[in-house]
Formats: C-alpha cells, structure tokens, sequence
C-alpha cells in the first residue's frame, strides 16, 4: 500500500512497474510470432549482411549485435499505448494508483528484457563462428545500457495519442532506419566522411556499436567511458522525454 | 470522516465547451449516489475527474480527505473504479486479470488469491477462473470487471454505467453485490441512463445537464417534485380502442404499452368515475386498474428539459 514515507512510495511503484511489465511480457512479447520475428531478423540481416561481401566475421557479428538490440528493444513498445487504448484497458490502468512514470517504466523494463534476452542469437552466431568475446563483462554491461536506452527511445516513439497501433509503426520506421544507416553498422566510423562523423555521434546506436566493437575486435573509434557516459545520458533523456510526453498526452488517449 | 467524496467546483472545458461546470456535491460513507444526466451532460468527465483520470481545469475532489489533484495516488488507492469504456486483458485468463490488478494496487499475495476466490465465487465466475477472457460474454466480463475494481477492497467505489446492455442475471447480480457492498459501508458513485436502476439503488441522485447540476435529492423527493398522479394504467377483459377512451372528457392523453392502456389527466378521481361508467356500459371487466405516481425517469425528462 502506498504510505508517506517517499522511499516506500518509490519502492511500491517500483513493484507495480514489474506488474506491468510482467502482464506485457505474457500479452505482447512471449508470442509466437514475436519472438520467432525476434529470431529471425537477426538470422536475415546476419545473411543479408554476409552474403557477397568480404567482412571481417568479428566486425560482423558486433555489427549485428548492435542492430539485433536496437530493432528488438524497438519493435513492441511503440504500439503498447495504441493498443491499450483500442483495446480499453488503459483507461483501467491510468485509473489504478501507478504513476506515470511507473506505468512508462513497466512498459520499458519488458522491452529491456526482450532486447536483452534477444542479444544471445548474435552471440550464439558468434560462438559458432568460433568468434571470441574479449571482455564478455563490457559486452554485458553494454547490452544491457543500449537495450535499457533503446527501450526508452521507443516509448518516446509512442506518445502520440493515436489508437492505432499502425501510425506509431510508421513514425517508428520513420526514425529506426535513418538511425541505423548513420551509426558505424555497416560501415565503420573511422571510414565515414566528416560529416558522417557528426551524424554518427548524434546516435545513441554508435555508442554501443562502437562498445561491441572493442568487446569482441578489440578496437574502438571512441574511448570506452565516453560510450559508457554517452549511452546514458541518451537513456536519462529519452526517459525523462517519454514520461513527459506520455504525461502531457495521455488524457488525449482516453 | 462521514463524506467520503466531495466535489467542489469541478470545471472542465475541452475546446470552446464546458462539460462540466462547477459542479459540486458530498457523498457519504455507505451511500448509494447516482448520476443521472443525458448523453453528453458530462457525466463521464466529472467521473474522470473524480478517479484522478482528467485533472480538472478549476475546482477538485476530496477522496476521504486526499486531494484528488495533488494526491491523486493516495486518493486512488482508495477506490474501486469501473469505467464506462474499460475492458479486461482478452489475452489474460479471469484469475490472471484479477491477480494482475491486485498487483496494480499493491494487495499481498495471499490476501490478493483469498479476495480473488471469494470475488469470483460471489459473482459466479469461479468455474471460469482460468478461461481466457476473450471468450466470455459480455454481462461475464462486467462482471469480472466489478472483481476487479473490488480486489482491493476499496472504501469507494465508481461505476461508470454498470449495468448497461447487460443480460437480466448479470444486471441482478451486480445490483446485489451494490446493496451488499453499501450495507458494508461502501461509498458508491454510479452514474447510469436507468432510472428503474436509480431508483432501486440510490439513496441520493444528482441529474446533470449541459455540465451543470440541476438537482440533487432523494428519488422520492425527485419524483414528488414533478407533482401528483396524472396517469391511470388499466386493463380489461377484452382490447377496447384507445379512441374510445381518448374520447373521456377527463382524458388528455391516451398511450397503450402491452396490452394496457395509460391515460393522462389532470383530475384522476374523476376518470376513474369515467372509466367505471365506460366499463359498465360497454359491459367491460376490469383487469387491472392503477394510479402511477410521477416515475424518476418523468422527474429527469422534466428537471432536463
């Protein structure tokens, strides 16, 4: 129950996000279709990627690492908010004592987890490529900020106060793709032009290829704190952006 | 604390139209208390203010004291709330939905598995437990619905049309559940379109129109302020034309619903010698014959128009 002491309050809501995240987990993500979707994407781009070129294996297997996260941490939450509200739930939700925070939170934590649960097809992918991973300890600690940090990217990708799950898909698709081509995925940062360089640092997507590029060849573009530093301060701000937004936008929803 | 709920002021305005206000109202502990209005009146927007939904543009709600716009998580702690639009998760089962929103409001786990059994066993859906939602009815899932806006054992209680479009069952079910609920001292806030409801139901009604309340009372004071018996119901043995009846001087208007009549009057104690004189000379038995005090739904039609 929620008391005025504000370290329980925080706690409590804490707890309600891991409900929300957990309904999410058992309605939208552990279905068929969206993990064998989650599955497959990488398989696709891993052989799109592979296929005709001749790619040092570790820079493509860190390459699909960082993509692998970034569209499954991506791919769910932005139609979360337009499907509760098609489907009359989230009137329910909003009227139940979970800030919005909380609530956005929930939404997150699932995707964080998909995203992160999903990163073991390209290290699987790598393992029998017989590619070793330097440091499995940063690799983790990068998986788990970039797919927190994406995750939150997405929920700002919802707050438009549409029932219809497809518009938010197209502005998703609008902003991911654009992202990707100028991050170091398919072409390494150091071989981009100047202005490519500019564009690069810009997308939270850089700062862990570039982190999955020094866990597993070794060698990066940027020092490995500022990629720490930079993954977070995006996450900071794409959060505190999402709760904001969903905060303003949300009666328009009802 | 004797007034769980008290509104004071409420305003919204959505564009250039004011749904709601400065409505202001008290409702007690253990009370039933209906809102009536037509579509549009603003019932739904003063209910979203009172849950913490919508935040009023001027005005608030004290929930047992909490202000609703600057302790909206206490105060909705506190409640039970079944919106007009609100759906269950199809893909969750019964037992899931509940356990689900149990969590939401914090409810220990046992606790939360004993309040679940004893809610779903009282509105008949224990059998169902672990049917996923998308198959039930409609009058199933209001009433799974209701478990859920009680799995937290609320002090107040907000239904948003509860019994609308519902099979008969499903409807008396949940009217029990209402009566035995505001026997425990359960505050309930309903807002419903059935006057036959309110009346059975409510302690207290305000009617709502164009945002603004136009009155609240008792539904016995409601009705008695539209004034006294102006209609007669009767029934003979065989069908007479409503023309023939029309033609008393008494009668001002003639409706027939089923196989009775309804007529109109200002003076009811002289139609009555009408009609026995009408039933006489055409030689009629009487099956029934009643005086209708003025019903809710004619006190709303005439507080609304």
């Amino acid at each position: 129950m929620l008391d005025g002491s504000p370290g329980k309050s925080v706690l409590e809501q804490l707890r309600r996000s891991f409900a929300i995240c957990k309904k999410d987990i058992r309605i939208y993500y552990a279905k068929g279709p969206v993990l064998i979707f989650g599955v497959l994407m990488p398989l696709f781009l891993f052989a799109a990627f592979l296929i005709g070129r001749d790619v040092d294996p570790r820079f493509l297997v860190s390459s699909l690492m960082s993509m692998t996260i970034f569209f499954s941490a991506t791919a769910v939450v932005p139609a979360i908010m337009p499907w509760e509200s098609q489907a009359r739930t989230l009137e329910r939700l909003v009227s139940s004592p979970v800030s919005v925070t909380a609530l956005i939170l929930g939404d997150i934590l699932a995707s964080f987890l998909f995203g992160a649960f999903l990163s073991l097809v390209p290290i699987l992918i790598g393992l029998a490529m017989r590619i070793v991973v330097i440091s499995p300890i940063l690799l983790f600690g990068g998986v788990m900020l970039a797919s927190f940090c994406y995750s939150s990217l997405a929920a700002i990708l919802s707050t438009r106060p549409t029932d219809i799950p497809s518009n938010v898909m197209m502005i998703s698709t609008f902003v991911k793709f654009p992202l990707l081509f100028i991050s170091g995925v398919f072409i390494p940062i150091e071989n981009l032009p100047r202005w490519g360089k500019i564009a690069a640092s810009l997308s939270p997507l850089t700062y862990f290829t570039d982190l999955s590029r020094h866990s597993i060849e070794g060698r990066s573009y940027f020092p490995l704190l500022l990629d720490f530093l930079s993954l977070t301060a995006f996450t900071i701000f794409f959060f505190a952006a999402a709760v904001k937004l969903h905060e303003k936008n949300m009666p328009k929803r009802l | 604390m004797k007034n769980v709920i008290e509104a004071v002021e409420l305003t919204k305005q959505y564009g250039s139209i004011k749904a709601v206000n400065h409505v202001s109202f008290t409702v007690e502990c253990g009370e039933i208390f209906g809102f009536l209005g037509p579509n549009g009146a603003g019932k739904t927007t003063t209910i979203r203010m009172l849950t913490g939904v919508v935040k009023p543009d001027f005005g608030t709600a004290y929930i047992k004291g909490y202000d609703i716009r600057r302790e909206a998580l206490k105060a909705k702690q506190l409640m039970g709330v079944l919106p007009e639009v609100a759906n269950a998760y199809i893909d969750l089962t019964v037992w899931g939905n509940l356990m689900f929103l149990g969590e939401l409001y914090g409810v220990p786990g046992t606790v939360r598995r004993e309040r679940a059994e004893t809610l779903l066993r009282k509105l008949d859906l224990y059998d169902r437990r672990s049917q996923v939602v998308r198959g039930l009815s409609k009058g199933l899932k209001q009433r799974l619905l209701l478990c859920m806006a009680l799995i937290n054992n609320p002090e107040i209680l907000f239904l948003d049309e509860p019994t609308s479009g519902l099979d008969v069952q499903s409807a008396r079910l949940i009217k029990e559940m209402l009566l035995e609920l505001a026997h425990e001292d359960v505050a309930i806030f309903l807002t419903t379109h059935n006057m036959e409801e309110a009346n059975q139901l409510c302690d207290r009604v305000a009617i709502i129109n164009h945002g603004e309340i136009a009155a609240v009372n008792r539904p016995e004071r409601l009705r008695a302020t539209v004034g006294e018996v102006k209609w007669i119901e009767l029934a003979f043995d065989r069908p007479v034309k409503a023309e023939s009846l029309a033609r008393l001087s008494s009668v001002v208007e003639v409706k027939r619903l089923g196989d009775k009549l309804r007529l109109r009057t200002k003076d009811p104690n002289e139609l009555i010698f009408q009609i026995v004189e009408y039933a006489k000379a055409n030689k009629l038995k009487f099956l029934t014959l009643n005086t209708l005090a003025p019903s809710l739904e004619e006190a709303f039609l005439e507080i609304t128009k």
